[in-house]
This record gives structure tokens, C-alpha cells and sequence, in this order.
């Protein structure tokens, strides 16, 4: 099945970037196929790199980042949304893209399922 | 809506070529007031690019997303920009399909004569009905 999915909430307040992310995992294990991921919200602080948790924390930003490097997993993040929380092109984290929420429409379209992670 | 080539606006479709424009149906829930936090005016965003990608959209206000839809908003005194006239903006964008739930409605001492644009109410029931023709549901 070709998966889409949407995170509209930060990394550590909230759980949804990590549910999406052993989603995405897990999905990948049984074969599926992820179309995209599209970061909304809160959900575009996942895209930075300036991002360092305590040394005993999981890293969410890099997870993200290694997850896209070895699966080439689309990381989108909204422009509209980024831009009003500082997030830039020269603080992404490597494997995310910023680009407009009509990859998040195109998401709905092109795949069997949009997920969403969030409240 | 018909996918006719009169409705497609070439320059605001998918990339990818291959065959026609799929439609699906879109559905936004909306389900929290329109100030204290941002999902509400960032929905209403998503709307408004869904439709320029000529899609099925409808919008549903749950819970305190109702509030999205009543007139007379003053926001000075929070320092927020009134939004709410973008809602009457939405027929413009060929989006006309809005559903209110009743309950939510009147659990806030609100009718239909409060709201700012056409609305059909629903009961949960047929809430219920219209989600399950769905193909993508979005809540905020």
C-alpha cells in the first residue's frame, strides 16, 4: 500500500513525530510504500538541525534524517508554516525539503492512505 | 464536481503527468476554536490549496470549531488577525459543501442564524454517513 503522512506537532512535546516515524519504520519492514512525509504545523520543528537533546534522548531530528538517507523518504516541510516558526533552508537537517502545502494535497491524491499524526 | 476541462486550472495541478486529474473527496474537520491555538487558520490554508487542486472539498466544524463560523469576531484585544471573513471567501473557490454538527451547536447555545456562511447541519448520524464516502479526511 502507498502511504502518505501528515505530522502537525513538535519533536519531544508531543509523541507524534515518533509514532510517525515507527510508522514509517514498520510500514517499510512489510513492504509498503511511503510516498511522502509532510511536516505542518509545530510539526515543521522537526526539520532542525540545530536540534540537540541530552545525550541519553533519542534524536528525532537525526532519526529523521538517517531514515531518508537510507530509504529515500520525501521529508517536506510547509513553507507557509516554517517560515512563521524560524525555520529556514540554512537550518535544515539533511533529507528534509521545504516546499507548499500542495504536496500535502498532492499526498491525499497520489497515495491509498493519508495518515495523520498529531492532536 | 465534475473534473471538466472548463473547472482544471492547468498551472495549479499535481506534477506528475500520466492520466487525467484524479478527484477525490476531501474532507477538513475542524474542531477547535478559531484563537488559542493555530490549527484553525492553518486548516483554512490547506482548504484553499486543496481547492485550487480542484478536488471534492468539504469542511466539517465539530466541537469548538464552531466558533470558527461566528459572526462578529473582535480580536483586537488579543492581538490576532480576524480571519474569520475567509470563510465567507470560500464559495469563491468553488468550496460551498460546509457541515455544522448540531450537538456542538447547541451545547454552545448557538443556531444556525449565528454563523457567517450557509451551513447544513448534521446530526451525528449523518456526520457519520458523509465520513464514511470519504477518501481523505483531514482534522485540525
Amino acid at each position: 500500500m502507498k502511504f502518505g503522512l501528515l505530522v502537525s506537532e513538535g519533536p519531544y512535546t508531543h509523541q507524534a513525530s515518533d509514532s510517525a516515524y515507527q510508522f514509517v519504520v514498520a510500514a517499510l519492514a512489510k513492504g509498503h510504500e511511503i510516498q511522502r512525509v509532510f511536516f505542518y504545523h509545530d510539526g515543521v520543528n522537526n526539520a532542525t538541525r540545530l536540534t540537540e537533546p541530552p545525550q541519553d534522548d533519542r534524536h528525532v531530528v537525526n532519526r529523521w534524517s538517517a531514515l531518508a538517507a537510507a530509504n529515500k523518504v520525501d521529508l517536506v516541510v510547509c513553507v507557509a508554516a516554517a517560515l512563521r516558526r524560524g525555520i529556514k533552508e540554512e537550518v535544515l537537517a539533511p533529507g528534509f525539503r521545504i516546499s507548499g502545502l500542495g504536496q500535502l494535497v498532492d499526498s491525499g491524491i497520489k497515495t491509498d492512505r493519508l495518515v495523520t499524526f498529531g492532536d | 464536481m465534475d473534473a471538466t476541462d472548463e473547472t482544471k486550472k492547468m498551472s495549479e495541478q499535481p506534477t506528475s503527468g500520466g492520466s487525467g486529474p484524479k478527484v477525490k473527496k476531501f474532507m477538513f474537520v475542524n474542531r477547535k476554536a478559531p484563537y488559542g491555538t493555530i490549527y484553525a487558520l492553518e486548516s483554512l490554508e490547506v482548504v484553499l490549496i486543496a481547492a485550487t487542486f480542484d478536488q471534492d472539498v468539504s469542511l466539517v466544524f465539530i466541537d469548538d470549531g464552531v466558533y470558527e463560523l461566528v459572526k462578529g469576531q473582535q480580536t483586537k484585544g488579543i492581538g490576532m488577525k480576524n480571519f474569520s471573513p475567509s470563510y465567507r471567501a470560500l464559495d469563491g473557490y468553488d468550496v460551498e459543501k460546509l457541515y455544522v454538527d448540531r450537538n456542538s451547536l447547541e451545547q454552545r447555545g448557538l443556531t444556525e442564524k449565528d454563523l457567517l456562511v450557509p451551513v447544513e447541519v448534521f446530526d451525528a448520524q449523518q456526520m457519520g454517513q458523509l465520513m464514511a464516502q470519504q477518501d481523505v479526511i483531514l482534522s485540525f
